[in-house]
């Protein structure tokens, strides 16, 4: 059995039938999508991250311009909201390509400066001045396309794109190759690898997921405003799942979401601020302590890990 | 009107230039991305509200306080921290995940002690030190502590009296990198990491003090920060964060004196958008941030870090 089917049949498939399945058993379905959002974010980062090294730390820059790309064709051109989901990963992709010259860029350079480009289009979204395309920052509302369950089962078509990519990733001599380039770009591009165009196809494909599950995003809570869409607790929350889990992998970033987002609604939201002390915690302890992810457990004791 | 614009920009840019020189600071001889560098800030900006509310006396005595306090604590964080980080595979890339950790311990702490509402303090009460020392030493009247008259222009005098701190600030770390037998070791630190470790040079010793420098100096610039900026509030970091990432990027990041002259450059940068077209200032630091990274990412002096 290849090892493509083989991770397809016993992590992809088990994981999207266990979330088509849930929200006939569990009643709070808004906590089942955000769910499936931050797996779909969480696998985002590990493409970009995970197989080239590049940090987002502004990832949620085209989760927020997928989000206000569905908006626009919503609210100006009354597409249908399927049709507004693929527009709103075409703006992901169009973002992305924007911001390729950023991949000059390496180490904390990158992330500084793609923290910013999420800043930059948070504030140009909100800028007042341009009210009558985007709103400003009074934020969108659109009643029209409000359908949760179809927008639920796109989402999970979306994380079933995502978990197809990294599957891919993983098996292929193209994964294969972006690691090789992730390690040593000089040594990658000796043995004939083309550096600059596979660093671009892995960013535009995480930008394409992201600006998919902002349209998703978007159709499912039809009513949010730039700051909601564009928080950068987004890509800090993506990150941290995926390195929770252990990057460059399939099964880690999705074992990150369930843990720590399950004990971050565990923990619940009555006071805040001890739950940001937890989580701070949290995230220290895992950087000191556990600096590969938790498959790393597994990984030291020689198992494989997908 | 410009004239108003360029001395706010400067006399702000003075002391941006100080927000962000802790920074660059540790990123210069750590390789670290300190995320929680705007909330030490705010930790500063707190020793202040102590030493006005508890002691009743200039927030001015709250620069020393602030700075030795904060120079002991990055010591401590160093030890606690840094070795470890730097034992890992990518530790410039999990510094910024680290650090982002510690940003939300400092805020949530904050926040469980003080609570979120906004804190400031009378901008009339900075400064009040001089006015008793020339009453003392001068006699006369005291004055009603009016704005400073610049160029014909009025402006705040808390913004003149941070601005000059910032350059005394400065004119301390130029003195420390290049007077010291410290600045030397940190400068050979900085430079190359691993020989000056060969060169027998106790580098974990350097760059702990350069640690507690850096969040000292973040303290020092959190005490001005209720004047400038209005209040502060725990939350207050983050934003102070990416608005020192745009000024140590645009002098040049790892080159702590480059900092000074982007804090200037953003200084006035900043006052003249906000001048003419007020509606799009807030996007200036961003973009701001990623020319200069795309055009010259080693910054306006810096030495060539441009990889691929």
């Amino acid at each position: 059995m290849p090892s493509a089917f083989k991770h397809t049949l016993f992590i992809v498939a088990p994981l999207l039938a266990v979330f088509a399945v849930l929200p006939g058993v569990y009643e709070n379905h808004l906590l089942l999508f955000n769910f499936v959002i931050f797996l779909i974010l969480a696998q985002g980062v590990n493409i970009i991250y995970g197989f080239t090294g590049y940090l987002p730390f502004g990832y949620v820059g085209f989760f927020g311009a997928g989000a206000y790309g569905f908006a626009i064709l919503v609210m100006h051109y009354q597409a249908p909201a399927v049709i507004a989901v693929l527009a709103a990963g075409l703006v992901g992709v169009a973002l992305g390509l924007l911001l390729t010259p950023l991949l000059r860029l390496s180490g904390a350079y990158f992330a500084i400066a793609n923290l910013a480009a999420s800043l930059a289009v948070l504030h140009f979204v909100a800028n007042p001045a341009l009210e009558n395309i985007t709103r400003g920052p009074y934020g969108v509302s659109l009643t029209g396309t409000f359908n949760p369950t179809l927008a639920y089962s796109a989402a999970l078509a979306v994380l079933a794109l995502t978990l197809g990519a990294v599957v891919f990733l993983k098996n292929s001599g193209f994964g294969l190759a972006l690691q090789a380039v992730r390690e040593d770009a000089v040594s990658a591009s000796m043995a004939g690898v083309n550096v600059v165009r596979m660093r671009v196809i892995a960013w535009l494909a995480s930008a394409l997921v992201a600006g998919l599950a902002g349209g998703v995003y978007a159709w499912y809570v039809s009513v949010f405003y730039p700051d909601n869409v564009f928080s950068g607790d987004f890509s800090i929350f993506a990150i941290v799942f995926a390195l929770f889990g252990g990057v460059a992998t399939i099964s880690g970033p999705i074992v990150g979401v369930i843990i720590l987002y399950g004990i971050y609604n565990l923990i619940g939201f009555t006071t805040p601020q001890y739950f940001q002390l937890i989580y701070g915690l949290l995230i220290m302890g895992l950087v000191l302590f556990l600096p590969a992810g938790l498959v790393s457990l597994a990984t030291r004791r020689g198992w494989h890990v997908p | 009107m410009l004239i108003y614009a360029l001395v706010a920009g400067v006399l702000f840019g003075l002391y941006f230039s100080l927000v962000g020189i802790g920074l660059n600071l540790v990123f210069g001889v750590m390789r670290i991305v300190n995320l929680a560098h705007g909330d030490f800030l705010m930790l500063g900006a707190f020793v202040a509200f102590g030493v006005v509310t508890l002691a009743g006396i200039d927030p001015l005595f709250a620069v020393p306080l602030a700075f030795v306090l904060f120079v002991l604590v990055g010591m401590l964080l160093y030890w606690v921290l840094v070795p470890r980080l730097q034992g890992s595979v990518n530790p410039e890339m999990l510094s910024i995940i680290l650090f982002f950790g510690l940003s939300q311990v400092i805020e949530a702490v904050t926040t469980i002690f003080f609570g979120t509402s906004e804190r400031s303090i009378q901008s009339r009460a900075l400064g009040t030190v001089f006015q008793t020392i020339k009453i003392k030493l001068f006699g006369g009247t005291p004055d009603s502590g009016g704005p400073i008259q610049i160029f014909g222009q009025g402006f705040p005098a808390s913004w003149v009296i941070a601005s000059i701190t910032s350059l005394i600030a400065i004119a301390f770390v130029y003195v420390y990198l290049y007077r010291t037998r410290l600045g030397t070791l940190t400068r050979a630190v900085m430079s190359r990491r691993d020989e000056a470790f060969a060169t027998g040079i106790d580098v974990d010793r350097v760059s702990a003090a350069a640690f507690g420098i850096g969040l000292g100096l973040a303290a020092v610039a959190g005490v001005f920060a209720p004047f400038m900026f209005g209040s502060v509030t725990p939350a207050f970091g983050a934003d102070a964060t990416v608005t020192s990432f745009a000024i140590v990027v645009l002098g040049s990041l790892g080159n702590p004196l480059g900092t000074a002259l982007g804090g200037v450059v953003y200084g006035v940068c900043y006052m003249l958008v906000q001048t003419y077209l007020s509606s799009w200032a807030d996007l200036l630091p961003y973009v701001l941030l990623i020319f200069i990274l795309l055009l010259r990412p080693s910054g306006l002096l810096g030495r060539r870090v441009r990889v691929a």
